[in-house]
């Protein structure tokens, strides 16, 4: 039988045996800190085992997630089961060569569907639903390897930028437990900064990977719109989704790519396009032109995210890249059109949530009365608030004013940004506006909560991809700051050799949460 | 005043495919409840849809058949609405932007209000009787591409769904409101549905819900040119139902405006059992669909190669087969009409009337003789008597296979030549149509040829007058009644004295040689 | 069109979800803001320019017709929140 728990419900079981909480520390607690490289490296010397990497993760959870709250459940038989197949696979003979991701232990954000675990999308809607089928990243994590275990907490159906819309429990923030640690992929960047895994899968529809890893103080990575395949995805909005990754250095989320990315037949938007060797990082960022938006550095930008992002300017210079001034000039809609084409599409993709097939059913007379009643019950507020949005735009009499216009202001962002391409290599921006702010300051103003997503919602539109890395912290709190590199469609190598470069020559990726 | 009716139809088709449009669950009929599934077409959650190439090929070859337009780019569109048998809620169609558009049909009908688009030129003079029917049009606006639903089921307390149809392809083929009557519309139907089995497009059997109808029908005052109020009658699944709502909804509407009522744009139900339609809804409580483009289906951008391909799998059309089989064989309209619907049937006399020279005598022993041969020996093995393709099988059968009659035309026994030696054989007066029945039963199961079953059977004609005359003595002779009776005047005597002669000769004599010798030695 | 025209019951049920009257509230004023926001686009001039409905330029994506295994029937059961003789059930339809 295997061991599922929901955490949150069993505090008790969090004091141990002092005995044990101390061989904990001793000789396995590192193993949970380590970077894919790192642990890999031991693995291959048989240092370590798997066995021993999967525990570790485990007594950390163990240890910290009663504060953190990222799982919403996990299963430790199955995360040791796998580990001792991984072990065994490294003890005939595998190597890292082949399966880069052998023995590590990889979390999965509670949207992604994992054979025979729970899928809810941190929604009551889906009831006790267990997925039948792998999606195709988790199916190309496992053959890379991975022991893939967990699911992590999140905006209710990857709605919402501070997991707080979860409709199971808020998630903290690592550095400051009073605070959101962002969203949608709270729980995948809390994980990760709380040393619960080695890395996590999440997805980002508008920012939901890269702005909770910049107020968690990981790397965030959302690959170019196609590159992943989103078959598994559970979707929010369909053209604007992509699976991305969070680690805890550039390298690893590089290691992370190179195992989910390629083509799948499953999946229609996915592009066949060759997988290059990610982890293949040189270091070396001389001549990269880079550009810098100027509407992305004006507005409400806190002074101190903005101070950190001109040194990151200034260091990215003085590892002998071009800083170059570019415009983006409809950035300012990038929001409304954000909330129209999202919700628009969210609106069809959460209808099947009915209770027919599966989940949480509340009965009717009716079938109307059966939906009405089983979606009223099961979706939170801000998931109704944005199908709501999503019909109402739809509606009869309004495609044209809303949804056509949007799609084409969609146009004319793409065109910023190929404009901007044409002049740099890559465009430095602030990942997020402020640092992370305190659970439930913004939880009746969605508006501001939207607006918020500025930096991150026009590399969605584009379809380009992104990535956040650490570049500072606030004075008092001490909180993350985030550094986005946004590069070009299938631009990742270009993305991860910046934030490596960077990363390599300042100490911000390296500093922990005080847990 | 006078009223006329102004009739469109939209008719969804399942596509002949082995697997479904999104995924690769069997498109198969038949199947436990709720095993044809799977992620994808039960629209569990994170899964995606891809289209099925062989779909998108039938779709626009349809197009071709049905003289569309095929626009060089397509898309799917997502249709939101709720209803239990839809795993996603929503259904992917082409809104906009199908695959096809801008066709016609033609096919024979004669009703009323119909005006004739094309004569049968070079059908010979003689088989016009029966073939004057007009040739009628009916426009097509668009055949598009989208997925059936499940399948529900009615209990007295619940109701269960069965999703194995839900995904499986569907056309639909939207026509024009240019059907005016309820037989036309049938024929329409029946037109349609030939072209789409001949075509290998759909089976559409009918008994397992392949077609199925959306009729569009309002009525006018003759000579008006604005349509009346669009009333639909949703989901009919057999033909003649199309008709006999028609034939009621009709006179009821145009009773409605008789009596100074008005009608309003509204949907109605078809109750087979009373035969009545009844209201469903009205305009304002109309659906709305909140039609956008599936992002999770790319653009369809045809590229000539694959076009091309397609093209190739276009088949004749089953009316020009009929006029040409009129044309070329000079055959009556029934006997085309036979192998026009009957494709294996008509190629088999296809093949071997070429080499005719009396095409007619080919076609009488392949309709008259071959096919109730074949038509005998599949009943004697299967115990099911086959079942024509013409015919709309929900109504007539309950096989709903496909005949078996086509099964056997491939593997006979005796070689396609051997039919045209045959009617040679007769032609030339070296058997008799009597002996000819028999060659044809012992080449059918034997698969000798005639010459050699002539031969062994001694079946040639006896055209020798002395013989002939030799046995009408002995007749005569022998029946003096008869003879005497034919003298005084009773004619038909002569049949039975000419049954009596041809009985003598075991069947062999000559009949019109007999008849002849018989008259000239009686009137003696 | 923005806040006076939004018509919440309407569309919650087009959306088949059932609102109380606070939420009916609530969101109203919500989405009356957001929409007011929204109309921020009406200030751009987007005659001319084409719809973009997809982030990357694939055409004809297709899959060749193939049979796949289906699930087997209790897997494709399994998460069914009510069940007899093999279908989903559902309360009684009546149209």
């Amino acid at each position: 039988m295997l061991t599922k728990r929901r955490l949150g419900a069993q505090g008790g079981s969090l004091i141990l045996p002092f005995a044990i909480v101390l061989a904990t520390f001793t000789t396995r607690a590192m193993l949970n800190q380590l970077t894919i490289s790192e642990l890999t490296a031991r693995l291959a010397k048989r240092e370590v085992t798997a066995r021993e990497a999967v525990q570790a993760c485990l007594d950390q959870i163990q240890r910290v997630d009663g504060r953190i709250r990222a799982f919403l459940s996990y299963d430790a038989a199955d995360a040791l089961a796998q580990a001792d197949t991984a072990d065994q696979a490294l003890a005939g003979g595998a190597t890292h060569a082949e399966k880069p991701l052998l023995g590590v232990p990889i979390a999965i954000k509670d949207v992604i569907a994992v054979q025979g675990q729970p899928l809810n999308c941190a929604s009551k809607i889906l009831g006790k639903f267990v997925s039948p089928y792998d999606a195709t990243a988790i199916e190309k994590l496992k053959a890379a390897g991975a022991v893939v275990f967990g699911r992590l907490n999140m905006d209710e159906f990857a709605m919402g930028s501070s997991t707080e819309n979860s409709a199971f429990q808020v998630t903290c923030n690592p550095w400051d437990t009073a605070r959101i640690p962002g969203g949608s992929s709270g729980g995948s960047a809390a994980a990760v900064a709380a040393d619960e895994c080695i890395a996590s899968l999440g997805s980002d529809t508008g920012g939901s990977v890269r702005q909770p890893a910049a107020l968690c103080g990981c790397v965030g990575l959302k690959p170019t719109y196609g590159r992943v395949s989103r078959f598994g995805l559970v979707a929010y909005a369909s053209s604007l989704d992509q699976i991305g990754c969070f680690a805890k250095d550039t390298r690893d989320a590089a290691t992370v790519l190179g195992a989910i990315a390629g083509h799948d037949s499953r999946d229609s938007t996915s592009v066949p396009q060759p997988v290059p060797n990610y982890a293949a990082l040189t270091g070396d960022i001389k001549g990269l032109k880079l550009g810098l938006p100027k509407e992305y550095l004006v507005g409400g930008l806190d002074p101190e995210v903005k101070q950190a992002i001109e040194a990151a300017v200034q260091q990215l210079a003085k590892l002998g890249a071009e800083i170059v001034d570019v415009s983006l000039p409809h950035t300012d809609y990038a929001v409304a059109t954000y909330y129209i084409i999202a919700t628009a599409e969210a609106s069809a993709n959460l209808a099947r949530f009915d209770g027919i097939r599966y989940g949480a059913r509340v009965d009717g007379a009716d079938p109307t009365e059966l939906y009405c009643r089983t979606r009223g019950a099961g979706f939170g507020a801000e998931v109704k608030r944005r199908i709501i949005l999503g019909t109402y735009v739809l509606s009869s009499g309004y495609y044209d004013a809303y949804y056509l216009r949007a799609q084409k202001v969609r146009t004319l962002i793409r065109q910023d940004f190929l404009q901007a391409f044409e002049q740099v290599d890559a465009l430095v921006t602030p990942t997020t506006p402020t640092a992370a702010f305190k659970i439930g300051e913004k939880a009746d103003d969605p508006l501001q909560m939207y607006l918020a997503d500025i930096f991150t919602i026009s590399c969605n539109l584009v379809g380009n991809c992104g990535i956040s890395v650490p570049c500072g912290f606030t004075q008092s709190p001490k909180l993350p700051i985030g550094l986005q590199v946004l590069g070009k469609p299938f631009g990742e190598e270009t993305i991860l050799r910046i934030a490596h470069a960077y990363e390599q020559s300042t100490p911000w990726h390296l500093k922990r949460p005080a847990l | 005043m006078e009223y006329e009716a102004v009739i469109g139809l939209e008719t969804h088709v399942q596509l002949k495919t082995k697997s479904k449009m999104w995924c690769g669950c069997a498109n198969a009929f038949g199947a436990e409840p709720n095993t044809n599934v799977c992620p994808v077409c039960l629209g569990l959650p994170g899964v995606l849809p891809v289209p099925n190439e062989e779909a998108l090929r039938l779709t626009v070859l349809t197009g071709y058949l049905l003289n569309c337009e095929i626009p060089r780019f397509a898309k799917f569109d997502r249709k939101s609405y709720f209803y239990p048998d839809m795993p996603k809620n929503y259904q992917i169609t082409q809104y906009d932007k199908p695959s096809t558009a801008n066709g016609y049909v033609e096919f024979e009908f004669s009703g009323t209000g119909v005006s004739p688009v094309q004569s049968g030129a070079g059908i010979p003079s003689e088989n016009r009787r029966d073939a004057h029917s007009t040739i009628a049009r009916v426009r097509i606006t668009r055949a598009h591409l989208e997925e059936d639903v499940g399948k529900s089921f009615h209990f007295d307390r619940n109701s269960g769904v069965d999703f194995n149809r839900a995904g499986v392809p569907l056309m639909e083929i939207v026509s024009e409101p240019d059907i005016t009557s309820a037989d036309m519309a049938y024929e329409y139907l029946n037109a349609l549905k030939e072209i789409l089995v001949q075509g290998g497009v759909s089976d559409c059997d009918m008994e397992k819900g392949m077609v199925r109808c959306d009729v569009n029908v309002s009525v006018r005052p003759v000579g008006t040119k604005e349509l009346g109020a669009k009333i639909e009658i949703k989901n009919m699944n057999s033909f003649s139902g199309v008709r006999r709502a028609l034939e009621y909804e009709i006179p009821r509407q145009i009773e409605v405006l008789k009596s100074g009522g008005t009608l309003v744009q509204s949907t109605r139900r078809w109750d087979e059992v009373t035969g009545i339609t009844e209201e469903m809804r009205t305009k304002e409580h109309a659906h709305d669909y909140r039609y956008f483009p599936d992002p999770d289906l790319m653009p369809l951008a045809p590229g000539e190669e694959w076009l091309a391909e397609v093209k190739l799998r276009v088949v004749e059309l089953p009316l020009a087969r009929k006029q040409r089989f009129m044309r070329d064989y000079q055959l009556p309209a029934s006997d085309a009409e036979t192998f026009k619907s009957d494709l294996p049937l008509g190629n088999y006399f296809e093949g071997i009337a070429q080499q005719a020279k009396n095409p007619k005598a080919v076609a009488n022993w392949v309709i008259n003789n071959l096919r109730a041969k074949v038509a005998e020996a599949n009943e004697r093995r299967t115990g099911v008597a086959p079942v024509s393709l013409q015919e709309d099988h929900a109504e007539k059968s309950d096989t709903g296979a496909t005949p078996v009659l086509h099964v056997t035309l491939t593997d006979l026994k005796f070689k396609p030549a051997a039919l045209l030696e045959l009617v040679s054989l007769v032609e030339n007066k070296t058997i008799n149509s009597s002996a000819a029945q028999q060659v044809f039963s012992e080449m059918f199961d034997t698969g000798k040829s005639p010459a050699a079953i002539v031969q062994e059977k001694g079946l040639a004609q006896v055209s020798d007058t002395g013989a002939i005359e030799r046995f009408c003595d002995e007749v005569i002779a022998a029946h003096p009644g008869p003879a005497n009776d034919f003298k005084s005047g009773k004619t038909a005597a002569l049949n039975f004295l000419k049954g009596q002669v041809m009985k003598l000769s075991k069947g062999k004599a000559n009949p019109a040689l007999v008849g002849e010798i018989l008259e000239r030695k009686l009137r003696n | 069109m923005v806040a006076s025209e939004f018509d919440i019951k309407y569309v919650a049920h087009l959306a088949r979800i059932a609102l109380t009257p606070e939420e009916e509230q609530k969101l109203g004023t919500q989405l009356g803001h957001i929409l007011g926001h929204i109309e921020k686009l009406k200030e751009l001039d987007v005659s001319g320019v084409e719809p973009t409905a997809h982030a990357v330029p694939l055409m004809n994506v297709t899959r060749p017709d193939e049979v796949r295994p289906s699930l087997p029937h209790n897997e494709a059961m399994r998460n069914a929140p009510a069940q007899a003789n093999g279908l989903f059930t559902v309360p009684r339809i009546v149209e």
